[in-house]
């Protein structure tokens, strides 16, 4: 794209022939693709509340928001957007200066920088990274750092007792969240995001929540750990209004409260992205629409590795990331269907819920899928059998056939 | 001109986390607040980090998110949280020793760089780096194979003395696990709740 | 010589571990708070993973340790958190019983 940018835009612009490397193509390039995953967090922040605040007014027999922007209050986000802004930017006189204004940006960039290994469509993610499911997951974890720096900031108890209550909680879960991420890894034997997703091609079948029982186990698991690490109801002890007034976001108003929720509802897409990825199939649909089989429509992988451009591959793509949007927004809905349902957990239950639950259900799903697999037992998925992986085994059966060249060319070097 | 050419952006994005690095780790050095200290320390690490991204290491640079930034300095925030008193967080240290330890840290830094730019080969960049692709840096997969025993990269190796001694990382690994669980016991059972003395004494 | 076009090459990467290296030894000598030694811990851990990531990296040298040097910056990076982790539960215990953080305090054994 950045060569594109050079030789067409950029030439127009300034009297001149550009190179095809030059540095303002790729700053353009990288500019577009920022602002394109900017806009999934922000636009995305902006629907969710929203959503939430419809969804919560239907549970509790009310409307929810009506007027601003018709009938539906489309635009009652945009609205309390643009009072956040006009808001006093107090700053307690306690506060710890800096560590009080960055607080929000830390946490933000630490949401925000999950998406630069989630994939959305086959090729179309930030990076490629080969360690992506492990990426995402240390880089939710830094989200706690923003918490327990605005908890110390704000010079106030309660902020304190709020941040580290919650950074308690997300760093708790953090354990039972890689044990459950881990499980759909051993199965296809890769942690690459993309090349996930692409196993799960085909019919509703191939997806990995049915590729055995424990691993449909292991994506409830999954959903109660990533629920509990973004901080949300049942497990949101920490912001609870009832509580500590409002946890470690107490002193905070206007424009930098409204970052620290559109880290939270950045980090509830991140989850719900990566739970549609590793068990629902990602962008391949239940139904094969735009696969290469079907239509044939879709990229191939020589097409994607020579960076062809073709626009049914394109459309194929869209169609792809349209479903995977989909069925995150699903996963949204859900965890804010449950957040208006079930009552908060007390502290110790919260860590109970950790410590004694999630952790050894995490752990034995973990073994009961890798001896699935260890086993041979049938799963409805038909690409894991034939794709390459990187398993145990095969790198035990390449050493072995390495070491029986290496003693076939001695044998030959002795008797010669 | 700088302006009217190409950028070799791995060098640019280098130096700006090295930037980032060695700043944020001279200003652990010279701030005095401990909980700043700490801030500095999160950020320096998480610029380490994408130097390791720079040199091709992905698994260690997420390794490096995952489990010092993320935990590590959680553990160390929490720490100074709890022990974060108004009369403990800034805390000077006196001229004369910052005296001594300037003249020791600048004689070990004049002989780190020394040695850092003394060595030919260690200055000379890669020839065809035009040939490399994201594809040599997938090592996941063969960093795993080598911590579960078998070294997938030295397969080939003809000699097998050489092959001997290129064996999988299948005992430190076991040792690492036996050795988190040790200090996961110890380290619970030394900070258990005890009875609290009063500030007694000045 | 424009420094962004040259290739960055091993010494660039040994003299930001220097740095950090030193930076944590100053770190070590001169801070009063446990914590603040503790910091100086990590920033020489770090310096010294920096060094072993850019000797087994492919993209800076032809010959290179590979697959050896990033693992033992692996385990340099899981034993590091295995030592803060015992450090902090010390200077913990250390507050609980002196109250006071303060190293310089730490004298009970002075003979």
């Amino acid at each position: 794209m950045a060569e594109f940018i050079n030789n067409t835009i950029l030439s127009l612009l300034l009297p001149g022939e550009l190179p095809a490397d030059h540095w303002a193509g790729y700053m353009i390039a990288a500019l577009v693709h920022c602002i394109l995953l900017l806009h999934v967090v922000a636009v995305g922040a902006l629907f969710f509340i929203w959503l939430e605040r419809k969804v919560s007014g239907r549970i509790q027999d009310r409307l929810g928001p009506t007027r601003v922007g018709g009938k539906f209050g489309w635009l009652q986000t945009l609205a309390d957007g643009i009072k956040l802004l006009t808001k006093e930017d107090l700053l307690p006189g306690n506060a710890d200066r800096l560590l009080f204004k960055v607080a929000p940006y830390v946490s933000f960039a630490a949401s925000f920088a999950a998406y630069l290994a989630l994939p959305f469509a086959n090729g179309w993610v930030g990076q490629n990274l080969n360690a992506a499911v492990f990426f995402v997951v240390a880089i939710m974890g830094l989200e706690v750092f923003g918490v327990i720096l605005a908890g110390y900031a704000s010079g106030s108890k309660w902020s304190l007792f709020g941040g580290m209550r919650e950074a308690a909680q997300v760093v708790s879960y953090e354990v039972p969240l890689g044990l459950c991420v881990l499980v759909p890894v051993v199965a296809c034997g890769t942690m690459n995001l993309t090349t996930i997703g692409n196993m799960q091609a085909g019919w509703f079948t191939n997806w990995l929540v049915f590729h055995d029982p424990f691993m449909f186990i292991v994506f409830w698991i999954y959903f109660t750990c990533a629920t509990a690490s973004v901080n949300r109801a049942p497990f949101d002890l920490a912001e609870a209004e009832s509580e500590l007034v409002a946890g470690f976001h107490t002193e905070y108003s206007g424009l930098r409260w409204s970052f620290f929720f559109m880290a939270e509802y950045g980090s509830m897409f991140t989850v719900s992205g990566l739970a549609a990825i590793l068990f629902f199939g990602g962008w391949h649909g239940p139904i094969p629409l735009f696969g290469p089989e079907a239509t044939n429509l879709a990229y191939s992988n020589e097409e994607v590795v020579a960076g062809t451009f073709r626009v049914g591959g394109y459309l194929a793509n869209l169609a792809g990331c349209t479903n995977f949007i989909f069925k995150t927004v699903i996963f949204v809905t859900v965890m804010i269907w449950v957040r208006w349902t079930l009552p908060r957990l007390r502290i110790d239950q919260v860590m109970t819920t950790c410590l004694k639950y999630c952790v050894p259900l995490a752990a034995i799903c973990f073994l009961g899928t890798v001896g699935w697999q260890l086993f041979g037992l049938p799963s409805p998925n038909d690409l894991l059998r034939t794709a390459h992986r990187g398993t145990v085994r095969e790198a035990w059966v390449l050493q072995l056939e390495a070491s029986e060249r290496a003693a076939a060319t001695a044998a030959q070097g002795g008797g010669q | 001109m700088m302006l009217l050419g190409a950028i070799d952006w791995h060098s640019f994005f280098f130096f700006v986390f090295a930037l980032l690095a060695a700043g944020f780790a001279l200003g652990v050095v010279f701030t005095s607040n401990i909980v700043h200290m700490a801030f500095y320390l999160t950020l320096s690490l998480g610029a380490t980090a994408g130097l390791f991204f720079l040199a091709g290491a992905e698994f260690v640079g997420a390794m490096q998110f995952m489990i010092y930034v993320g935990g590590t300095l959680v553990l160390l925030i929490f720490g100074v949280m709890l022990t974060a008193q108004s009369r403990f967080v800034h805390m000077k240290t006196s001229a004369g020793e910052w005296v001594l330890a300037a003249a020791v840290g600048s004689t070990l830094l004049v002989l780190l760089l020394h040695a850092a730019i003394s060595n030919k080969s260690w200055t000379t960049g890669r020839e065809h780096r035009d040939t490399l692709t994201i594809a040599d840096a997938q090592h996941v997969t063969a960093l795993g194979q080598s911590l579960s025993g078998v070294r997938p990269d030295s397969l080939e190796e003809p000699s097998p003395a050489a092959r001997r001694g290129m064996s999988g990382y299948l005992l430190p690994f076991e040792i690492a696990s036996i050795h988190l669980l040790v200090v996961l016991i110890g380290a619970s059972y030394l900070a258990r709740a005890k009875k609290r003395v009063s500030s007694s004494k000045s | 010589m424009n420094p962004l076009t040259q290739p960055v090459t091993v010494s660039h990467y040994l003299i930001v571990g220097a740095i950090l290296f030193v930076a944590g030894v100053v770190c070590m000598a001169t801070k009063r708070n446990a914590l603040g030694v503790l910091m100086g811990i990590e920033l020489v851990l770090n310096g010294a993973n920096i060094n072993f990531i850019a000797f087994g990296s492919s993209y800076l040298r032809e010959r290179n340790l590979g697959l050896d040097g990033q693992l033992m910056a692996l385990f340099v990076i899981v034993l590091a958190a295995a030592e803060a982790a015992v450090a902090l539960a010390i200077a913990l215990n250390f507050y609980n019983n002196h109250a006071t953080i303060d190293v310089d305090h730490a004298d009970d054994l002075r003979g």
